[in-house]
């Protein structure tokens, strides 16, 4: 019995190297490319908000909150119409990583589960993928700012 | 009678007497869309969401079965049907209206070749003269199952292969038909190992293999035996690693073996990637593709096999490992 | 100029991370846990603020920056508040984005409904 099983993990693995070999992959470098336009013209309208809104008097910080708006309604708007995950589909990591990846992750469970009601369905399934952004954002953040008292507190005395 | 480990060559013969199949727009605009029954271009199927959508397409099959059929209602016994969605709601909720007793099954993308088989064991043994095999799948409900809502964005990898939307429903029957199922091999549950659910090509290939290889010992034939051995969604990496594990065994499939995954989509200009997928794959493309050719004698004996990859989302999250599992049919054109 | 800098950044942030998840085969939800974990990290050991100074919308829109802005609500909160600063800062400081998202996503799903995907 321990004989077969170490057998049987032999040939999963050399299956797997097997399977490895022979799946086709896409060009890492052209996706690289396409991702690299992708993320960099969001980026850079993300730029023409902040100089639009300084521009119109504003703070930088209150012009970076409002671009962070508008950035969001964007994509969540461009979510709704189905432009946004055709987007990504040619550009993966570039605008999967900006803020708009986010905002998509939230509208689309949001408007694929409404049929599933107002609070199992969007309340619930809302927060699918964006959930464990916030967690473990605010988790993270937690703990750094714990270190950061203690070494203050080190510190001070 | 029984035939060696996991084999029937049935002593009452089984007839194919009339099938429906149904399918999207995509499946519609792709290689086999001129011999689908209905194409419809309406992906909610004029329901609500996708799930009724599904159950509506079995609706819709069922519905154009019985209008082709000679078998009169009265005299179906059974239905054997099944679906991708969890607790089979695509058929009980598709199939509730039709007061004939129904064995819901679940064999994951090989649910075709499983209701074929039960519903074939049932009449030979003289427990049925007619009953229906079927089987359904939707890209949208099995996309929100297994993986993103469909407005969320990602890449989908080079081995991913796209679910059919669709629906194909087969009468068998206990009298004379052109078509007949000779046999069936049923598939054990191979596991390889694989964990990349975005391959499951690799993940059902060794399963396939198994069940080929058994049959062909089974029946003491070999390759030569059958005009094609059609898999069902192994798809252009599967059905690479198919043709290589049975290499080794000492079979060459690559003259005759297709897989409906391949030939149902034009991967290139329809974008599927490794293929099609889903339990309407096989089930769909039998029905139009397959038993056509088998009626107008381009193919006089054919091993019909579903494959499956038995995953779901609680499994994928634990960290197991995805199971294939494959169903045989061999389908023999009467002289 | 500094439209020049937020693209290339940007960009290169979004090709390293193509290239991680083609190699690791990381799901997205997973993806974006992590560069917002990474962004709180780099924050907190205070590169990513002279950073940031330099990139522009190159390293504030990427969800690094997010990750930044966390950090930098803690910190604010705690110099402030001391401990209660803790359970504040986050949310206070990330509360445009997550309200935006979260609002405007409730919203569209008021408006909009499920469509198949044509590729």
């Amino acid at each position: 019995m321990k004989e077969e099983n170490i057998n049987e993990q032999q040939r999963n693995r050399q299956y797997n190297e097997y399977v490895k070999q022979v799946a086709p992959k896409a060009s890492c470098l052209a996706n690289c490319v396409k991702a690299f336009i992708t993320g960099g013209l969001i980026c850079t309208l993300g730029q023409i908000f902040i100089a639009v809104y300084m521009e119109n008097g504003m703070s930088k910080e209150d012009a970076a909150l409002w671009t962070t708006l508008s950035l969001v309604l964007l994509s969540v708007i461009l979510t709704g119409f189905n432009i946004y995950p055709l987007i990504t589909t040619w550009g993966g990591a570039g605008s999967l990583v900006p803020i708009t990846g986010f905002a998509n992750s939230v509208a689309a469970p949001a408007i694929e589960y409404k049929k599933e009601g107002q609070v199992f369905g969007i309340g619930c399934k809302i927060f699918t993928i964006a959930g464990p952004v916030i967690l473990y954002g605010i988790l993270t953040s937690w703990v750094a700012g714990l270190l950061y008292m203690l070494v203050q507190w080190g510190a001070g005395r | 009678m029984v035939k060696g480990k996991q084999s029937i060559l049935f002593d009452k013969a089984v007839y194919i007497e009339e099938t429906a199949c149904i399918v999207g727009q995509k499946e519609g605009e792709g290689p086999l869309g001129g011999s689908f029954d209905i194409v419809v271009e309406d992906p909610m199927f004029g329901s609500k969401n996708w799930e009724e959508a599904e159950s509506r397409l079995q609706e819709m099959a069922m519905d154009k079965l019985l209008s082709k059929t000679q078998v009169p209602r009265e005299q179906i016994r059974y239905i054997f049907a099944g679906d991708l969605l969890g607790q089979l709601i695509a058929t009980s909720f598709g199939l509730k209206k039709y007061d004939i007793p129904v064995f819901g099954l679940y064999g994951a993308c090989s649910t075709m070749g499983e209701a074929m088989s039960l519903g074939a064991i049932t009449i030979s043994g003289g427990c049925a003269d007619n009953v229906v095999a079927m089987a359904s799948s939707h890209f949208a409900s099995a996309e929100k199952q297994f993986r993103f809502p469909l407005e969320y964005g990602n890449q989908r990898p080079e081995t991913s292969t796209w679910t059919v939307t669709g629906c194909g429903a087969v009468m068998l029957t206990a009298q004379s038909q052109p078509v007949s199922i000779k046999g069936i091999t049923t598939g054990k549950i191979v596991d390889f190992g694989v964990k990349d659910s975005m391959n499951m090509g690799a993940c059902m290939a060794p399963a396939a293999a198994d069940l080929i290889t058994a049959n062909f010992k089974d029946l003491e034939v070999d390759e030569k035996y059958y005009d094609r051995i059609i898999t069902g969604d192994l798809g252009v990496v599967g059905r690479k690693i198919l043709l290589d594990l049975l290499r080794e065994k000492g079979y060459d499939l690559s003259s005759n073996h297709m897989d409906c995954g391949i030939e149902i989509f034009d991967a290139k200009n329809q974008d599927t990637k490794a293929g099609g997928s889903g339990c309407a794959c096989s089930a769909v493309t039998l029905c139009a593709y397959i038993l056509k050719n088998m009626k107008n004698r381009k193919w006089n004996r054919v091993l019909f096999i579903p494959t499956g990859a038995l995953l779901s989302t609680v499994s994928y999250n634990e960290g197991k490992s995805v199971p294939g599992t494959a169903h045989g049919v061999i389908l023999e054109r009467q002289a | 100029m500094e439209f020049i800098k937020a693209f290339i950044i940007g960009g290169i942030i979004c090709a390293l991370v193509q290239i991680l998840m083609e190699k690791t085969k990381l799901m997205p939800g997973r993806i974006m846990v992590l560069l917002v974990c990474t962004g709180v990290v780099l924050g907190a050991v205070g590169l990513y603020q002279p950073f940031l100074d330099f990139a522009g919308a190159g390293a504030s829109v990427p969800l690094l920056g997010f990750g930044n802005v966390l950090w930098k609500g803690v910190r604010e909160a705690v110099d402030n508040k001391g401990i209660l600063g803790l359970f504040t800062g986050g949310f206070t400081a990330s509360a445009a984005g997550i309200s935006s998202a979260l609002i405007f996503g409730y919203i569209a799903s008021l408006i909009f409904n499920p469509k198949m995907k044509k590729k």
